[in-house]
């Protein structure tokens, strides 16, 4: 098989020395994580590698020798470097070395077990060490979830990217360090660090432990008795704002919790939470300045009596075009006129209310306002739950329409099938065969007539409520996918992508380097980023709506035999 | 080395075959370019279609957003739709790498392990009113050693005649034999 030697190029300029890193035999290839430079004593070598294999799990060996010769090639140094092959015995023995002169390098391998004697090919793969230390390779969305991946026969570039970020122990010496080994890596020039991380960290502890207490009070208080009664619970399960909070609680308890992240996706999990939770404090209170700028929430309280007033107003003329003759067809006069009184009737309560709170709504609304400092989402969500509190009557009327027309389909159904001879089994579920009495026939006839010339009155009425009150879900529901789209953004994960791509990848590419003949084939792996829309994809966070599960076959059917529709429910929320 | 073939639609596409080593091919297949005449047809039916809109609407904001969409349009167009070259890339017991470039200089990369080919072959399909032949990767099935669990077609942009496919098909196994025959070391 070719032999592939996969070479940090951090590692081109270093002094000669031997090469140190993992052997994956299955595959053929030799991943090099270091240089060991002479002078060394080759005891203390090995145990220090010992060592590194016993705290990162990673089979780091001596793989080989490079010679870096800046002078013309010496012969001594070479029968020098394959006598250390016997030193540290490694099969195959590789051997590495770069002329002043030319750009290729030579790269031979010793053998000394081997069966076929002939000499094997080998490709040399530069890679860049730091960014493959810190990239996570991505498998393909599709095999994702396969939990039985045995660690041994993981793909090749799995394992490359594995080794190097395991041995993050390796790179903390550098050349400044009194050590009896002196290596190269890309950390050989002094560790990195960044002063603000560090105080970030330090500072992040007391923090949380700050955050976790205050948070541990709220979570008590929310799960108090008092707040369970029947009312108070009905009203928190319906307002939406109440969800909303409910969720950023969780975040919040999930950010500040003690224990560290597992693995990369719950880091990056709780990383989005964060940029996501900063960025919608940070859009309501600029929201929340700009209300108050200008006293624009007090003009907002003094339009909202009036918008009120004009909602019921054009119903009221809604309701009179019903009870004259609507699109010119002909209206039962009784039955209309007892429905438009009752609905007209009805408005009037709502706006005799809407007038006693008016003197408090600019209080309240100044009030609710503030929590707009809690996030721009619960911002949009108080909106979308005053929009359901203003047309509350319009709701009151799409269930009474909705109830009277279920009814009289149910009855004009059992009545049809009585003019059959037919009945309908509640025992066996189905319909069977009956014989009744001339009377029953008689008065079920008569019924069956009334409740048919009846049906084009009562149709209309629910057809105008149901229009208007699906026109309101519409509305709640934009304001609904506006919140969870920035529920469940992941703003960090698009950052990394965008400014450091390397981190998040998906896949390598290959490209290929000057060549020259009978010098071994030279390769440059750069790391392929995920595309945006993967990443999106990969790193959503979950949210607490669900999208209507009923298709539009079963809305349709719904909506004609009147059952009442809860297009937007929440998870958790027990179904009707 | 670069040779002259068709296209399935019979616009002219050139085959370049490099071999970098003796385990190591390229195979790269430019596209034809944008034509001249076909931009200004575009150009001059957008621009007319336009001024007509600005003679019956005598607002000027029709030209200017006809000239902004004409520009957005372009650039989109050369940097997501018009590919102006694709390669393929057979490094034995490495994988199989394809890169599309398009007429923006983007280019997009796909690298495929060895271990997760199966096999390099051509295949039929219809497209349109015709039957068109395609070269495609089989990717092997974890699961399953006689299953495929995906094709992946080639040149989707170019899409060469048979003789060209032939070509890219020999070389390509002449590189995928060798891993059937080399001892594996356990």
């Amino acid at each position: 098989m070719v032999l592939k030697v996969f070479f940090p190029s951090c590692c081109s300029s270093a002094e000669s020395g031997i090469l140190v890193g993992r052997w994956i035999s299955n595959q053929s290839s030799a991943v090099i994580l270091a240089v060991v430079h002479f002078p060394f004593i080759p005891v203390q070598v090995k145990q220090y590698l010992n060592e590194v294999q016993r705290v990162t799990k990673v089979s780091v060996s001596v793989l080989g020798s490079w010679s870096n010769s800046k002078q013309e090639k010496e012969e001594s140094l070479s029968e020098f470097l394959e006598d250390l092959g016997t030193i540290f015995s490694h099969e195959p023995w590789i051997q590495i070395s770069k002329e002043r002169d030319s750009k290729c390098w030579s790269c031979s391998t010793l053998q000394k077990h081997s069966n076929n004697p002939k000499e094997e090919e080998v490709i040399l793969v530069y890679y860049d060490q730091r960014k493959v230390m810190l990239s996570h390779l991505h498998p393909p969305l599709g095999t994702a979830a396969s939990t039985e991946h045995r660690p041994d026969d993981a793909t090749q570039l799995a394992a490359i990217f594995d080794t190097v970020a395991k041995s993050k122990i390796l790179f903390m010496t550098d050349r400044y360090d009194d050590g009896p080994i002196k290596l190269t890596h890309w950390q050989s020039d002094g560790v990195e660090a960044s002063i603000i991380v560090e105080l970030m960290k330090q500072a992040s502890v007391p923090a949380c432990m700050l955050l976790t207490f205050l948070l541990s009070l709220i979570s008590g208080i929310c799960r108090s008795r008092v707040l369970k009664f029947w009312p108070l619970s009905f009203l928190w399960s319906k307002l939406s704002t109440c969800e909303q909070l409910g969720h950023r609680l969780q975040h919040l308890q999930l950010i500040s919790s003690r224990k560290k992240a597992q693995n990369q996706t719950q880091l990056m999990r709780k990383a989005n939470i964060f940029v996501s939770l900063l960025l919608d404090v940070a859009l309501g209170i600029l929201l929340m300045s700009w209300l108050y700028r200008k006293n624009r929430i007090g003009h907002l309280a003094d339009t909202l009596i009036p918008v009120a007033d004009h909602v019921a107003e054009e119903l009221q003329d809604l309701l009179q075009w019903l009870m004259g003759a609507p699109a010119g067809l002909k209206m039962n006069r009784a039955l209309d006129q007892v429905l438009g009184r009752f609905f007209l009737y009805h408005i009037h309560l709502w706006i005799s209310y809407i007038h006693l709170m008016s003197p408090f709504i600019e209080m309240i609304l100044w009030y609710v306002g503030l929590s707009a400092c809690l996030g721009l989402t619960v911002a949009l969500c108080i909106l979308s739950d005053i929009i359901a509190l203003l047309t509350f009557h319009i709701y009151c009327f799409y269930v009474y329409g909705a109830r009277l027309y279920c009814l009289k389909i149910y009855g004009l159904s059992s009545l049809w099938r009585l003019f059959r001879g037919k009945k309908w089994n509640v025992l066996r579920q189905r319909v069977d065969s009956c014989s009744y009495d001339l009377d029953q026939l008689f008065i079920g006839t008569l019924l069956f007539t009334i409740l048919l010339f009846l049906l084009p009155t009562t149709a209309l009425y629910y057809l105008v409520f149901t229009l208007l009150r699906l026109l309101v879900v519409i509305v709640q529901g934009l304001i609904h996918l506006l919140v969870d789209l920035m529920n469940s953004m992941p703003l960090y994960s698009l950052l990394l992508r965008l400014c450091r791509s390397y981190r998040l990848a998906a896949g390598v590419k290959f490209r290929v380097l000057e060549q020259q003949d009978g010098k071994p084939l030279r390769l440059l792996m750069q790391i392929n980023p995920l595309s945006y829309g993967s990443v999106v994809q990969t790193y959503r966070l979950p949210t607490y709506s669900c999208y209507p599960k009923d298709s539009w076959t079963s809305l349709c059917k719904k909506l004609f035999l009147g059952e009442l529709v809860y297009p937007w429910k929440h998870k958790g929320e027990k179904q009707d | 080395e670069e040779r002259r073939y068709r296209s399935a639609s019979g616009a002219a596409i050139a085959l370049q075959c490099r071999q970098h080593s003796a385990s190591c091919r390229e195979l790269a297949v430019r596209c034809p370019r944008l034509q001249l005449r076909s931009l200004s047809a575009v150009t001059s039916a957008v621009w007319l279609a336009a001024y007509g809109l600005y003679a019956v609407s005598e607002n000027s904001m029709v030209l200017s957003a006809a000239i902004f969409i004409m520009l957005i349009g372009l650039i989109i167009y050369l940097h997501f739709v018009k590919v102006d070259q694709e390669s393929l890339l057979v490094i034995g017991s490495l994988g199989i790498q394809v890169t599309s470039s398009y007429a923006s200089g983007k280019e997009s990369t796909t690298f495929i392990e060895m271990g997760q080919v199966k096999d390099v072959v051509i295949n039929e399909a219809i497209h349109m009113q015709k039957v068109i032949y395609y070269l495609c990767i089989l990717l092997q099935d974890p699961r399953d050693p006689q299953g495929v669990s995906e094709v992946v077609p080639l040149f989707q942009s170019s899409k060469p005649r048979l003789d060209c496919l032939i070509e890219v098909y020999k070389s390509c196994q002449e590189i995928l034999e060798r891993r059937k025959t080399a001892p594996q070391s356990s």
